[in-house]
């Protein structure tokens, strides 16, 4: 018989490569996956994995797109982490991405034409304050009405999304569009747009954000005393009220520090590789990102290389989709399988197997 | 056939790292009732556990009348007659008694049948207990009556019982010892675990002493004194606490009129409790659990806040102000439950110490923690408290109960708190441990801190306060000197006979 034993604390070695074998299991099951749908699986595994990093003709293409898709998914994630920590479990970061993009937008198209250097600025502080407003709504119920922030930062994400439709084809419409849903294109408008700061690397200034943003989370989180609370709140609610800790002001410094960090993330994408407000601009980085906190193990750097991961995923998926016709929901399903595996293998930290023989009474 | 009920041949069990129990055998006969001693972690716990098929041996074997026994779960050792009654109570708050004592039997008979077979038991062993009260509303002491009946109707011919006595008042610890005294007449062996030496001479025939994971010796425990039989416990002779003849100074803390609203579904309100601690003084709460133990220490450390001018601190009121402001201030505490409260569990001793000591150790700056330092703070406390434990790296949820109570009363006796509020400081720890931290609480009243201790322990009660007050209800009896007081009289005050308020079962 097959039982699971807690362990006496949890497993270092399990915390580190749970993960690792968490992708091995998604791409052993992928591949098979891909077999069955008439694909080689050695020749998905490697469209999606190896090609667009190395393959002779796309890489030009891809290895840029590695980290203006990572930008977003790490800023968010890093974000999302900290209230997890806690056990504040934001999951409208999408919602969030969306306001911080509108209200980032807005507040340049406001400006519109000034070529003004402290254009960019302001959009950056209004991307963070849209998106800290927006979980604001879900912190405040909760802290004072007792509300359950899952449902309520979920289903502002569905008001964002009706909000951004308004504003994309109504407000923030493009006046010179011809009609056509959609912001001015910020690509054209030097001062307001997140240009690539190095040619031919992806490098934005969302993913310098990031990357200020994972080291600050991993100082924060292992030498700031407010991050030791947050880490202690999570673990033992009553524990850290008896250490002194303001609920409160745990699950309103979370989701606010979240909800800004995802609209910054959506500011940066609207006005850098999406280059405009539209319908659709949202691509799921949100919900996304939740997959990269948790397969990053809610550490920053493992967040870091998650991201990098699951940005590899989606422009993996995107190649073999094109290159051998598979069906996005299989590539959709393949990211999936990483989360469920994680989660699996991720039992083993705090649990181990025993094997017990069946012995006669 | 033979009188030996249970045989126990050179158990042997060791985890990683520790080796809980060393070739360890003994015998009980039938109709004994057996002691089983032992320090924090010498392995009586995980002795049981294999008798009781939760944890299965290395090595050796055991045979319960005659025949092998060898449970691979507590299923099977229960159908063998091996009944457990378990420090910590598995009931549900929100269930009834008779509810209770189905969920935890193989084959519960039906409802009415059961109801009336739990008066038959509870009136033939004098266990009285209504069935049909809710469970969150029973003392400890009855929680515990439930769970013995609920063994008693299995009709075990062995039943263990680990530390039963710790939750009961005076005069309940009697009823037990009736109880028990009556099923031994009948037959019935009884494995006995517990730290309290009178206890033991006063019930059990014979003593198995464990330390380290072995047996170090078995005595007859009417003929051996309790201090010889903590010795061998120990392996060394440990201090009685010294006498107290403290000079009282200044009134530090003032309680004045404080009332706490229920909290929760089962929590006590505080009821208008009023009293004053002196610089020096060691002031003793008794009373039975859930009387407001914890309510109260959780609104002296400002875990709840009370109306204001209810609390003050060397004169100043601190009623509203919560546990960092009152801790700064010099008022520190330290909760019953060690795990979840006290301490977090999956966080290792360095990060709890620092969930205490980061501002009055300095253990920050400019909001960084400085985790070197946190560190030595941790190895003093553990090296001061002498904790069992490999370092301070170590997960709180890894150590023992009785170690881990050591880390968290050390953890605030060593930031010299002016005043300290302190619940159950030694529950579950061993005797050497225990009288080494109420020296320690000596110790600190005597350099002029002001003590509360709040506890279930009449006998530690009375070692080390100064003045004795009883909380009831969530009222606190006036504080009076101890040398004033007897047992009987104290057993009133703190409403011992709310232990016997059920004996009448209805019908």
């Amino acid at each position: 018989m097959i039982r699971l034993e807690k362990r006496p604390q949890p497993s270092k070695a399990w915390t580190t490569f749970s993960p690792l074998l968490a992708v091995l299991l998604t791409m052993v099951v992928g591949g098979l996956l891909f077999g069955m749908l008439g694909a080689s699986p050695f020749e998905a595994i490697r469209t999606i994995f190896w090609d667009p990093l190395f393959h002779p003709n796309f890489a030009a293409y891809s290895r840029p797109q590695l980290l203006v898709k990572a930008g977003p998914l790490i800023l968010i994630a890093i974000g999302l982490s900290i209230g997890f920590k806690a056990g504040i479990w934001n999951i409208g970061a999408e919602g969030q991405y969306i306001m911080g993009a509108i209200c980032g937008a807005g507040a340049g198209l406001a400006f519109y034409p000034s070529e003004s250097p402290l254009i960019f600025p302001l959009m950056i502080f209004a991307g963070l304050a849209g998106g800290w407003a927006w979980a604001m709504i879900p912190a405040v119920l909760k802290t004072r009405l007792g509300t359950n922030e899952i449902l309520v930062s979920l289903m502002l994400v569905y008001v964002a999304e009706t909000i951004l439709a308004s504003a994309a084809s109504g407000f923030l419409r493009n006046p010179e569009g011809m009609g056509f849903p959609g912001s001015r294109n910020f690509k054209e408008w030097g001062a307001a747009h997140n240009g690539e700061l190095i040619a031919n690397t992806g490098m934005h200034w969302g993913v310098v954000a990031a990357l200020i943003a994972v080291i600050a989370a991993y100082v924060f989180l292992s030498r700031h005393i407010q991050g030791f609370n947050v880490r202690l709140t999570g673990e033992a609610p009553r524990a850290a009220r008896f250490a002194g800790v303001n609920p409160t002001r745990v699950v309103l410094f979370c989701l606010g520090l979240s909800g800004a960090l995802a609209g910054a993330a959506g500011m940066f994408e609207a006005t850098g590789p999406a280059g405009q407000i539209s319908i659709d601009f949202n691509a799921g980085y949100g919900f996304t990102a939740i997959i990269v906190a948790f397969l990053g193990r809610l550490n920053p750097v493992g967040i870091l290389l998650a991201g990098l991961l699951m940005a590899l995923t989606y422009i993996g998926g995107e190649l073999a989709q094109l290159m051998l016709s598979l069906p996005g929901a299989a590539i959709q399903l393949f990211q999936g399988m990483l989360l469920f595996f994680l989660l699996a293998t991720d039992v083993f930290t705090n649990y181990r197997i025993r094997l017990s023989r069946k012995e006669a009474a | 056939m033979s009188d030996t009920l249970l045989s126990i041949r050179g158990l042997t069990k060791a985890y990683p790292g520790v080796v809980a129990n060393d070739d360890v055998s003994f015998d009980i006969q039938k109709g004994e009732i057996h002691a089983l001693l032992g320090e924090n972690g010498a392995g009586k716990s995980t002795l049981v556990k294999m008798i009781y098929g939760l944890v299965a041996p290395d090595k050796g074997d055991m045979s319960f009348d005659g025949a092998t026994h060898a449970p691979s779960k507590p299923s099977e050792a229960r159908q063998a007659g091996v009944a457990m009654v378990f420090q910590h109570f598995s009931l549900f708050d929100a269930l009834n008694v008779a509810e209770n004592v189905a969920l935890g039997m193989e084959n519960p008979p039906a409802p009415r049948d059961l109801a009336k077979r739990i008066r038959e038991v509870s009136e033939l062993y004098g266990l009285p207990l209504d069935p049909a009260r809710m469970v969150g509303t029973l003392s400890a002491g009855e929680r515990q009556r439930v769970e013995i009946i609920r063994c008693l109707l299995q009709d075990p011919r062995l039943l263990i019982m680990d530390e039963p006595t710790s939750v009961l008042t005076p005069q309940e610890v009697e009823i037990l010892f009736e109880t028990l005294r009556k099923l031994k007449a009948e037959g019935t062996s009884i494995l006995y675990i517990s730290h309290k030496l009178e206890e033991i001479r006063a019930l059990c025939d014979h003593a198995t002493i464990l330390r380290h994971g072995k047996n170090v010796g078995t005595c007859i425990p009417a003929d051996s004194t309790a201090r010889e039989m903590a010795e061998m416990m120990v392996g060394s002779s440990f201090a009685t606490p010294a006498a107290h003849d403290r000079d009282l100074g200044d009134v530090l803390l003032d309680v004045t009129g404080l009332s706490l609203p229920q909290q929760g579904d089962f929590g006590t309100p505080l009821r208008d409790i009023s009293f004053q601690l002196r610089a020096g003084e060691v002031l003793g709460f008794g009373g039975v659990a859930g009387n407001g133990q914890d309510e109260l220490l959780m609104a002296l450390s400002g875990e709840y806040l009370t109306e204001a001018g209810s609390v003050a601190l060397k004169g100043a009121d601190v009623s509203r102000h919560g546990p960092s402001a009152r801790r700064n201030a010099g008022l520190l505490s330290a909760p019953e439950e060690r795990l979840g409260h006290a301490a977090a569990p999956d966080m290792s001793l360095t990060e709890n110490g620092v969930l205490t000591a980061a501002d009055r150790q300095n253990l920050t700056s400019n909001g960084l923690i400085n985790w070197g330092k946190a560190q030595d703070f941790a190895e003093t406390v553990i090296k001061a408290f002498d904790v069992r434990t490999p370092g301070p790296h170590v997960a709180a949820r890894a150590l023992s109960g009785g170690n881990l109570q050591k880390y968290v009363v050390g953890r605030e006796i060593l930031q010299d708190p002016e005043v300290l509020v302190i619940n159950q400081p030694t529950w579950g720890v061993d005797a050497a441990a225990a009288a080494s931290i109420r020296q320690a609480l000596l110790d600190l009243a005597a350099k002029g801190a002001a003590i509360v201790v709040i506890s279930q322990d009449l006998d530690e009660l009375m070692e080390i306060s100064d003045r004795f007050g009883a909380l009831n209800e969530g009222r606190l009896s006036a504080p009076r000197p101890v040398t004033e007081l007897d047992m009987e009289q104290i057993g009133l005050m703190m409403g011992g006979a709310h232990g016997m308020e059920v004996a009448h079962v209805e019908h």
